[in-house]
């Protein structure tokens, strides 16, 4: 923790510019901010609240198009906005440094990953290369990376992602800066591997006493990380408080819908007697993508009026199920039945009755809604297409739907998507799934693009939706919270395969499967002791093994 | 020394002086630049030199204030919305919008506008201009200004039908490739591949050697030959619309391909595509022009640009602008629909972001 | 290497694959005519006993496919029939004025590479600023200007109105290597102007996309030095873009060159194509248009491989 109590970064009525439609916008209204030696800050909001320009602008630096405009960054001792650019330079890669979201795009990819760990040790002459190398190679056994002495003499394209993330929080630490940016550095990776790279940054700045500022959307991450939380919201600050007391007790009203822990539970639902059919039966499927197999004999079944979420990381093949239920990927084998028929594999050779039957949600509204087409279109499509609706019965049919997803109908008839808001548009693509009459929908992540609260009115909507209109609902989400509030049954999926399914309560209580076990501990919590209670519990040194079994 | 001296200098280093003391940075720069070049261009080219600089700077007031003008002009005609937009417009781009404007009043009404008709023979072969004929005469004793004239309509609007034609194939193709992907999508990327891979000038020669010179034939090879730049394009954009979920939905909807590309696709396509529509107008139109001025275009009497180039070549070399003129009115329009493009391209690419 | 290797030979095979189909549509053109090449030739007032005379002389007698063939096979090493006017091989014709074409060509790419390479680099450098906005208007004229445009005005004020170069580049064997310069200057510059425009907006393009990438930007957060981003972060990742397009510009260059070379009376083999086109002599026409072909796709392969030899990812495989 920051014993050493003196100042090293102070920033204050910061205020930034950008620039749009031929005129600058003020981006940051005057933000303060204060960082001791060793002290680690976490600076959270949602995307445009201007964390990672605030991160820049702590190292003097504004992006092509951004402009500092007011206030003043003060480190240690130093006042950043009128310093020239030749001075502030000297003080990025040495005193200050960077570490970007994506590693895969920041690392040059013509050079090796030590070379670009020297350049700055060897340009400030703090070490001669070979000893920067060797240096290199002591910081990548530091963070836990394989074959540390091997691995910096590749390219970057020759190394995983959570790899190259811990390779490039090496390189901010090759001068032993003062301080490190960290914007947004899990975001791109899976939980699994997230929780290593956090482990070691975690660590690694710890034991160099650096001070840092740790920029994220995800509240369990900063938890684990931060001294001090800031949060901001479109460009000012909400509040700030240390991390221990933002989380208990948070004053202002924004912080508190961010910190809501999903509230909303509903009973589960147990499945009827053995011998009904259910709506939508996967029988034991292989499915592949040209030559990559993606799933391998995967079966589950979906009963009438019931939730199934089907859980995994990237690369799992959840989605790919989905795929293959819908038609877009015919299964290479095994069998796709609904209500007891088995369905044509392509959906071009299904008949309209059955592609009307099965519909789906998509996680990101923005893409899933046509954004020149009116909402009245977008819903009454499906009513026209298949129940044959036209002029006031069609029009009947859109307000009916409207008023089904609590959106009111004389507002929203005829504006387009890019007018709505995130949570407003994933109700219009509810309603659009609806319009057809379905009984069983897809929802693909439907809730992991919006915040906290938005998406629980979704879920209770669809929560609601389910019990008026009997529908079966597939859950496709990494997301554990909001399997815990919606589904009935679970099936766990890893490398195109069922690892583990069943009800819900058996799932989350021990003993688990390996696979599902160190799915569930991965997930960050709100507990600012969960990193360590969960690497106890790991032992240390053994996490890289357990994330690769 | 002479008045128009003194004046030119003083004009230019009171400028300068204004600029610095507004600190307009980049005003001051170029006027003092230009001052500094003109004591040089003054010693070597004399007075001449300094008359050009003047009439050049002229002429280039005289086209921003034109496209200031006609800016101001369209914002206050049209409505709200699109006013917005044009407020955001280049000088160069409003300049262009002007020159276009200007030509298709002069191909649309060009038998009111020209004195003469386009094939009539009213005096001596290149006959100097007078008060009838504003550019003189050309080869064959005809009124180049009225030739000036109908050439607009017709070498513009050759260009317009066989862009149009291409756009036509192009852009339907590209959308079903798009659509459907697979193996039509395969064959329709080699195919073009293999089009794309002989220069475009060379295929029309070696085509309109085997089917000779007429407007039909012209249109159809010209169209048929930009058709694969169109579908390259077409099938990129629509390929970054048909990979949106909304396109899924509609496809697992059951919706047929027609429906897609109609509602779906194209209004999702349709900025690139004008964009690409100037750009390719553009190309089409100078190889319509290099064409016909090898004498494999248009044929005479047909009033058209390139080949008043090409017939009136010899007057070049005793030192008359006269056969500049309408390879000039090509440069001119091309620019302008260039200007209009870059703004519109910049747009996008700018609200991308 | 292995990998690297296996992409080039495919690229290789696929551009010659092209060339093939390419001369088969050279070819099977011919083949559309409405009538035949003796009818074209002989006219429409020609006798069944002549027309039947020629055809045998050009060997119409036999099938397409067997014509196609031997036409291949023949311009493989050279020989592309004779032509239809002066009874002379076409490859006599053609071979000296080729030469004279590449000639121009080179001149021309000796000159507008560098200037428009480094002018590109600037002026992506400089983005925004008024120097960058003057250039973008200038490029823009000079690519929408025709080449003939371009070519009679040079010859207008810099042969005509002051007599410093010469307006009709006429060659001869007995001409000093900087005569030669001296005589072919103004095609050269007229295909200069236009090339270095087109040039100058594509490494622009190329060079600010590529500052854009998120590794210069994590370069210069490095306190990188700006000529050292330059040098050691944009360039080594700048070479594919910029062999693309040097090679997309030469192959513009080689369709340029036939108006330039009409403009200039220049004795290349542009301008004898539009004449073997005009008198529809077909050897010739089929033997200028497969060489100008065969080049455009020998440069956009070299691009190709260009690329590929210095992309990264391919050069160190995982």
């Amino acid at each position: 923790m920051a014993n050493d109590r003196k100042v090293l970064l102070k920033i204050e009525g910061l205020r930034i510019e950008g620039y749009a439609d031929e005129k600058w916008v003020e981006i940051v209204h005057g933000v303060d901010l204060t960082l001791h030696r060793g002290e680690v800050l976490g600076l959270i909001g949602e995307s445009g609240a201007g964390k990672s320009t605030i991160g820049l602008a702590a190292m003097g630096f504004a992006r092509d198009g951004c402009r500092i405009s007011g206030g003043s960054v003060e480190f240690d001792g130093m006042e950043l906005t009128t310093t020239p650019e030749a001075d502030r330079r000297v003080l990025r890669g040495s005193r200050v440094a960077y570490v970007a979201q994506s590693a895969a795009a920041s690392f040059n990819p013509a050079h090796k990953l030590i070379d670009q760990h020297t350049e700055a040790p060897v340009h400030y002459r703090i070490r001669k290369r070979m000893e920067s190398q060797e240096d290199a190679m002591e910081l990548y056994e530091r963070l836990r990376l394989p074959n540390p002495r091997e691995i910096g003499f590749r390219y970057p394209h020759q190394v995983s992602g959570g790899q190259l993330q811990r390779a490039m929080t090496a390189m901010a630490m090759a001068c032993r800066p003062d301080l490190i940016i960290f914007d947004e550095p899990t975001t791109a990776l899976d939980v699994t591997t997230q929780i290593e790279v956090l482990a070691a940054i975690r660590d690694i700045v710890d034991q160099f006493n650096t001070a840092a500022i740790y920029i994220t959307h995800d509240l369990a991450v900063v938890a684990q990380m931060a001294d001090l939380i800031k949060v901001l919201l479109k460009g000012d600050e909400v509040e700030e408080a240390d991390t221990r007391t933002m989380l208990e007790s948070p004053r202002e009203d924004y912080t508190k819908t961010l910190w809501a822990v999903r509230s909303f539970q509903r009973p589960q639902k147990s499945r009827p007697d053995g011998d009904a059919i259910p709506i939508v039966s996967v029988d034991r499927i292989d499915a592949s993508y040209g030559a990559t197999r993606v799933l391998e004999d995967v079966s589950f079944d979906v009963h009438a009026g019931m939730t199934v979420a089907v859980v995994g990381e990237s690369g799992s093949g959840k989605s790919t199920a989905a795929r293959c239920i819908t038609g877009l990927l015919p299964p290479a084998k095994g069998r796709i039945l609904f209500a007891g028929e088995e369905l044509p594999a392509s959906f071009r050779a299904r008949s309209k009755d059955q592609l009307r039957q099965a519909q789906m949600i998509y996680q990101m509204a923005d893409t899933a809604l046509n954004p020149k087409v009116r909402i009245s279109d977008i819903i009454g499509r499906p009513a026209e297409f298949y129940g044959g609706l036209k002029g006031v019965a069609l029009k009947n049919r859109v307000d009916e739907l409207l008023d089904l997803i609590e959106l009111d109908p004389s507002k929203f008839y005829s504006r387009y998507p890019p007018e709505l808001s995130g949570g407003q548009k994933q109700r219009i693509g509810i309603a659009r799934a609806l319009a057809a009459e379905p009984s069983f929908i897809i929802c693909d992540e439907v809730t992991s693009a919006l915040d906290q609260l938005v998406a629980e009115g979704i879920l209770r909507l669809l929560d609601r939706l389910q019990n008026e209109l009997n529908l079966a609902y597939m859950f496709i989400t990494h997301d554990l919270a909001t399997v815990r509030s919606i589904a009935d049954e679970v099936v766990v999926m890893k490398q195109g395969r069922v690892v583990e399914q069943g009800p819900k309560d058996v799932m989350f209580t021990p003993p688990h499967h390996p696979y599902t076990d160190l799915l569930l501990s991965s997930v960050p919590e709100m507990d600012p002791n969960w990193l360590n209670t969960v690497l106890e519990e790991r032992g240390v040194d053994n996490i890289g093994e357990a994330a690769r079994t | 020394m002479n008045y128009f001296v003194i004046g030119y200098y003083a004009l230019l280093i009171g400028g300068s002086c204004l600029a610095a003391y507004f600190k307009k940075r980049e005003i001051f720069l170029v006027l003092f630049s230009l001052t500094l070049a003109s004591f040089v261009m003054g010693i070597v080219g004399g007075q001449d030199a300094l008359w050009a600089v003047t009439i050049a700077a002229g002429l280039l007031a005289l086209a921003g204030g034109t496209a200031y003008a006609f800016r101001e002009f369209l914002v206050i005609v049209s409505g709200a919305q699109t006013a917005k937009v044009l407020r955001t417009a280049p000088l160069t781009a409003s300049f262009g919008m002007f020159v276009i404007f200007t030509y298709a009043v002069l191909g649309i009404f060009a038998p009111a506008i020209a004195p003469f008709g386009e094939s009539d023979v009213i005096s001596q072969a290149f006959a100097p201009p007078d008060e009838v004929m504003l550019l003189g005469a050309d080869q064959l004793g005809r009124d180049m200004f009225s030739r000036l004239v109908y050439g607009a309509r017709n070498t513009v609007g050759l260009a317009l039908v066989a862009t149009a034609l291409a756009f036509v194939i192009g852009v339907l193709l590209g959308m079903v490739a798009a659509v459907k992907g697979g193996w039509f999508d395969q064959f329709m990327g080699r195919v073009i591949d293999v089009v794309m891979s002989i220069p475009g000038l060379i295929f029309a020669l070696l085509l309109l050697s085997i089917f000779g010179t007429n407007l039909v034939i012209l249109v159809i090879i010209i169209g048929l030959i930009y058709a694969p730049r169109v579908f390259r394009l077409t099938r990129a954009v629509a390929g970054n619309v048909v990979v949106m979920d909304y396109i899924e939905a509609a496809g697992l909807r059951g919706e047929g391909m027609w429906y897609l590309i109609r509602k779906e696709i194209l209004p999702n396509s349709t900025a690139p595509l004008i964009a690409e529509f100037g750009l390719e107008f553009c190309f089409v139109f100078l190889l319509v022009a290099g064409l016909s001025f090898l004498g494999l275009g248009v044929q005479p009497p047909t009033a058209d640009w390139g080949s008043m180039v090409r017939e009136n070549a010899t007057l070049i070399s005793f030192g008359e602008i006269t056969p500049l003129i309408p390879a000039a009115a090509i440069a001119l329009l091309t620019v302008s629909v260039n200007f209009v493009v870059d703004w519109m391209l910049f747009r996008s690419s700018g609200l991308k972001e | 290497m292995g990998d690297v290797t296996r992409i080039i030979l495919t690229r290789l095979g696929l551009g010659l694959l092209t060339l093939l189909v390419i001369s088969v549509l050279i070819f099977g053109a011919v083949e559309l005519l409405p009538g035949d090449i003796a009818q074209a030739v002989l006219g429409q007032g020609a006798t069944e006993e002549n027309l039947r005379a020629l055809r045998t002389e050009l060997g119409l007698d036999r099938s397409a496919p067997v014509r196609y063939v031997d036409w291949l096979s023949g311009a493989v090493v050279g020989d592309f029939g004779v032509s239809l006017l002066t009874q002379s091989p076409v490859t006599d014709v053609i071979a000296p004025r080729f030469a004279n074409t590449l000639f121009l060509a080179a001149y021309a790419a000796v000159i507008a590479v560098p200037v428009a390479i480094v002018l590109g680099v600037i002026v992506a450098l400089l983005r925004n600023s008024l120097f960058d906005r003057v250039a973008n208007v200038a490029t823009l004229t000079s690519i929408s200007s025709p080449e003939f445009f371009l070519g009679y005005i040079l010859i207008l004020y810099l042969s005509v109105k002051t007599g410093m170069f010469p307006a009709i580049a006429k060659l001869s064997d007995d001409l000093t290597f900087i005569e030669l310069l001296d005589r072919t200057f103004l095609p050269a510059l007229t295909m200069v102007l236009v090339v270095v425009a087109h040039m100058m907006r594509m490494t622009r393009a190329a060079i600010i996309n590529l500052l854009a990438s998120p590794y210069i930007e994590m370069a210069r957060l490095k306190g990188t030095p700006a000529w050292k981003v330059i040098a050691r972060h944009a360039l080594p990742n700048a070479w594919a873009p910029i062999i693309n397009v040097v090679a997309l510009n030469l192959a513009y260059l080689i369709t340029g060159v036939v108006l330039v070379e009409v403009v200039f009376v220049y004795p290349g083999i542009g301008q004898l194509l539009v004449d073997a086109v005009t008198k529809r002599d077909f050897p010739v026409v089929q033997a200028c248009c497969l060489i100008f072909a065969a080049t455009f796709i020998l440069l956009n392969l070299a691009a190709d491989v260009g690329a590929i030899l210095t992309n990264p990812r391919l050069r160190h495989p995982k």
